[in-house]
């Protein structure tokens, strides 16, 4: 059993892995933020039936496993709809509404940290309502937001792999499939670990330089 | 055969069993964990300088790789070096190690917010560092430490679920194995998260509860409501 042939060999294949894994990452945080942001204005200043249903939309999606829901979607919603989505589609759609669920709530805490009297001063000046909310509240709030954002990563990394329940050809599909092709286990779930915690990391440094980038001097809270 | 009858005959009864075995693996995992997770943190803070290393490291670990690679290893990877063990002990494993690495998290931070001062004067009163650690310290800082660790408690009952991947057939599993052989996938996967649902709103009360009750006034914050905790 020649370990440093074998990873060599496969090596490249594993690697490809990591533009489906970043892909799912992707596409959580990106619809995480366009749904979510939205989601959480709506339920702070929305009315009583809009924030009801987002209350249920966020029970749901934060209350149901990642693999129920990669069930429910890939083999019962997407196909009752008549939709024939290839699984990388279910696994992005599925990740990117339950980051919504979880993302929406940090804006709304965020939200909810604005002052009051920020509205009333908007309001006072001549604004409507949705113009305070775009341009006085938000500013502030997705700031405040950040860092409980950035969290959100490595927690979406991670149950990204759920995916391989559905056959989404990320890093733990594909080392599951070089695993039963060379009987070699330890070793490359190993690597595979290794590349996660990479991943982890590189990611994390990454949002925190956006984090400094558009931090105000002065504003919020001081260490992300 | 009608809806009812699939209901009630087919699909309950071995959706029953399958939840049996989750409340099996989330009562088995949830004192583990938090032994794990004290001992860990205690570590941590009061270890000397290769133990509390070994268990930042570790928990970085633990954090930084998904928990289903964690259950391959267990299951799959072990026996290359002579340990097997069932799917079932397989996933608790798993499930302990990653329940007792978040929840170390909450209590070491719990823990740094305490201050210093306490174990100075418990020394001052006679106590050794050990005794103070565990009377002094750890009843404040685990009462702090309960929001997170309610948290960590919720995300169990639903990681739970990949103890399936290693084909223990808990409520996911279940309800896996009745879709495929009737075809109704809508169905079946929407009551077994219902019954996810259930699990998770009962234990958010539950944690409601517990936490107005335990709140110390003016040293935890209390009060947080339903969509805080989920």
């Amino acid at each position: 059993m020649d370990f440093a042939a074998v990873i060599t060999e496969w090596f490249p294949y594993l690697i490809g892995g990591i533009f489906a894994t970043l892909g799912l990452v992707g596409s959580a945080l990106l619809l995480g933020v366009l749904f979510g942001l939205p989601m959480a204005v709506g339920q702070v200043y929305g009315k009583r039936p809009i924030r009801f249903l987002i209350g249920i939309f966020v029970w749901f999606f934060r209350g149901l496993p990642v693999l129920v829901l990669l069930f429910l979607f890939y083999f019962g919603v997407f196909p009752g709809l008549g939709l024939e989505a290839p699984a990388f589609l279910v696994g992005a759609t599925v990740l990117g509404l339950r980051g919504a669920a979880y993302q929406s709530q940090i804006f709304r805490g965020a939200i909810q940290s604005v002052s009051e009297g920020q509205m009333i001063a908007a309001r006072s000046v001549g604004m409507t309502k949705l113009q305070s909310i775009r341009n006085v509240i938000l500013p502030q709030a997705v700031r405040v937001a950040l860092p409980g954002w950035s969290n959100e990563y490595p927690n979406i990394l991670t149950d990204s792999s759920i995916c391989y329940a559905i056959g989404v050809m990320e890093l733990m599909t594909r080392t599951s499939q070089i695993v039963s092709q060379t009987y070699i286990t330890m070793p490359i779930y190993l690597v595979c670990a290794g590349i996660f915690i990479l991943l982890n990391y590189a990611g994390m440094k990454v949002l925190h330089m956006i984090e400094k980038k558009i931090k105000i001097p002065g504003f919020g809270t001081g260490a992300a | 055969m009608d809806q009812a009858e699939f209901l009630f005959q087919i699909l309950l009864p071995v959706l029953m069993e399958g939840m049996i075995v989750t409340i099996k693996l989330i009562v088995f995992t949830a004192p583990f964990g938090l032994i794990l997770g004290i001992l860990v943190a205690v570590g941590r803070v009061y270890g000397s300088k290769p133990i509390s290393l070994l268990c930042k490291g570790a928990v970085g670990f633990i954090k930084g790789t998904p928990l289903l690679l964690m259950l391959f290893i267990l299951y799959f990877g072990l026996p290359s070096i002579g340990i097997t063990l069932s799917a079932f002990v397989a996933s608790l494993v798993g499930f302990i190690m990653c329940n007792g690495a978040y929840n170390s998290e909450y209590i070491r931070g719990a823990i740094s917010s305490i201050k210093e001062g306490q174990i100075i004067a418990a020394q001052a009163l006679g106590m050794t560092r050990m005794q103070a650690v565990r009377h002094i310290i750890l009843p404040q800082a685990l009462i702090r430490a309960i929001p997170g660790l309610s948290n960590e408690f919720i995300y169990l009952i639903k990681y739970s679920s990949l103890a399936y991947m290693l084909t223990v057939i808990e409520l996911t599993g279940a309800g896996k194995m009745v879709a495929t052989k009737y075809f109704e996938f809508t169905e079946v996967f929407m009551i077994v998260g219902i019954g996810y649902l259930i699990l998770v709103t009962i234990t958010t009360i539950a944690v409601m509860l517990i936490e107005r009750k335990v709140a110390v006034p003016g040293m935890t914050q209390s009060g947080r409501n339903m969509l805080d905790i989920l």
